[in-house]
């Protein structure tokens, strides 16, 4: 129902070719991961389908719609920092998108029995996220563990079609990240939204995307050529669940 | 022993500590003007504190005689509402400019560099066009406040929203907020505090052209009664004034910071935490 469609998509910053006519079909659920070195431009290809940034050609298709190029409700995101309100509490910042939705166009607010709904609405995502003890504390009480789940609850409050994961666990210690993976599985596997997530870390990479894209750019030799995308890996979803067997890139990875 | 750098007061040596200043300054006056009164009686410079009270007392607690006003509250009342009305209305128009320019590029465009350049201008410069185009009434008084302390409010503002990360911005967009939801629900209830923090900043400067306005062209207020009685070497009027008018300010001060702790729970949170190490 939310396939996602990238068609030649290129982005030039004054000299450079960052992302040299990407080509790509998702289909509806898949969870992508996206890998690279660092300054490959994966932080771009994720600009350009949040609509932060707007490609020098091609275009970015959700169901065959183009999307918006200024960021629009069809996403949410999930950045490394700061992706939540500093000025609202657990419980508000879940509440946030629901309350723009539902609420008053003057004042984002939301009265009488919409209000009921949307407080039960994110009593339960906060329990999803493991967070009902703190609901009312802002986020500069929380671990930074606690502060990205609060991200993603608030991400996936509106449900949108399309979920993008900007190294969210990238700032996390190790037994932290594994409890996020957890938890991410958990609400993907509920919802059947897209998702699309950058990271630098391998096996997190493996482990959690039904496909994995390693983008990378060409040698020396064409200095002035953007990234594209040099593996296109199926996992299926056999990595769902536990433990993968590695692969031999992931072995070379860390040889 | 341990080093300089390591050794810190505990509670009640801090305590201590915060009095010696104040106590020396009351002792280095108290014995100045014992010394000069013993010279000479009439001596009106250094006036001894029991002198100072009388004044206070005549000024607080006697009806003047050709007024029939008690002069220290008038005064204290007419320049706490010139200062306010000034100040408040700086604040006023320095938050919807702050907010624009600070967040709408199209509106930083037109307005930072305009604002830079009229930040530079020293109000008291403006101080004769106000009283020319304004009269010599409260109106000029309260403006040349206003265009004292709004640039500098303004400016601090939009700095502020400028430092808050563009992730919150985008983010609020992916939650379905357009300019005015973005501005209203998410950048104006972060900057209250900080327009608060601003006007504590500003109001030094703000008490400094209310008092150069007083002195120049006013019939009451506690700079027009410090640079009246300025004529009789009232320092026994004149002293207790400056004392009074710093604690005014001290206490407006203190009270912003309080109000804002208390109004603004994830603010006070946010420094609470950036205390720690």
């Amino acid at each position: 129902m939310s396939a996602l469609q990238l068609e030649s998509l290129t982005k030039v910053y004054g000299e450079t070719v960052v992302l040299d006519g990407i080509d790509l079909e998702l289909a509806s659920g898949e969870f992508c991961t996206v890998v690279g070195a660092s300054g490959c431009g994966k932080s771009t290809l994720l600009k350009l389908l949040l609509g932060q940034e707007s490609p020098t050609a091609g275009r970015v298709l959700l169901d065959g719609q183009p999307l918006p190029g200024e960021p629009s409700p069809e996403r949410g995101i999930v950045f490394q920092r700061y992706s939540v309100f500093r000025h609202l509490t657990v419980a508000e910042n879940v509440r946030f998108g629901l309350e723009l939705r539902d609420g008053n166009r003057l004042l984002g607010r939301c009265f009488g029995g919409k209000r009921a709904a949307i407080r039960a609405r994110a009593k339960e995502l906060i329990e999803a996220v493991g967070l009902a003890e703190a609901a009312d504390r802002y986020p500069v009480q929380l671990s930074g563990g606690m502060q990205q789940r609060l991200a993603l609850a608030q991400a996936i409050a509106l449900e949108p079609p399309l979920l993008l994961l900007d190294e969210p666990f990238g700032a996390l210690d190790p037994g932290n990240r594994a409890s996020m993976h957890v938890l991410l599985k958990e609400l993907w596997g509920g919802t059947g939204m897209t998702v699309v997530m950058v990271t630098h870390d391998l096996s997190e990479a493996f482990g959690l995307g039904t496909r994995m894209l390693v983008l990378d750019r060409p040698a020396p030799p064409e200095p002035a050529a953007g990234a594209r995308i040099t593996y296109d890996l199926a996992l299926g979803r056999r990595h769902v669940n536990g433990d993968h067997e590695a692969t031999p890139l992931e072995n070379a990875q860390y040889a | 022993m341990p080093r300089l750098i390591n050794l810190r007061p505990g509670r009640s040596l801090a305590l201590g500590l915060t009095v010696v200043p104040f106590l020396a300054l009351f002792l280095t006056y108290q014995a100045a003007s014992t010394v000069r009164l013993a010279e000479n009686p009439q001596d009106r410079l250094l006036p001894a504190f029991s002198t100072m009270g009388d004044a206070i007392v005549r000024m607080a607690f006697e009806e003047d005689k050709r007024s029939g006003d008690y002069l220290f509250w008038t005064d204290t009342v007419t320049s706490l509402e010139r200062l306010a009305l000034g100040v408040g209305t700086g604040a006023f128009f320095g938050l919807v400019i702050g907010l624009l320019a600070g967040l709408l590029p199209l509106m930083r465009a037109v307005l930072s560099p305009s604002l830079a350049a009229l930040a530079m201008v020293p109000p008291l410069a403006l101080l004769p066009i106000l009283f020319i185009t304004l009269g010599l009434d409260e109106l000029s008084k309260v403006v040349l406040i206003a265009i004292g302390v709004g640039p500098f409010i303004a400016r601090d503002l939009e700095a502020r929203i400028r430092e808050l990360p563009s992730e919150e911005i985008i983010k609020a967009q992916t939650l379905g907020a357009g300019t005015w939801l973005t501005l209203w629900r998410v950048v104006l209830p972060q900057m209250l505090p900080r327009l608060i923090d601003a006007v504590r900043l500003s109001l030094g400067a703000a008490w400094l052209f209310l008092i150069a306005a007083e002195a120049i062209a006013s019939t009451e207020g506690l700079g027009y009664r410090i640079f009246l009685v300025r004529r009789y070497l009232a320092m026994d009027i004149i002293l207790p004034y400056v004392a009074w008018i710093t604690l005014l300010a001290w206490l407006t001060d203190y009270g912003l910071r309080r109000l804002n702790l208390a109004l603004f729970p994830w603010y006070a949170a946010q420094l609470d935490a950036e205390r720690k190490p």
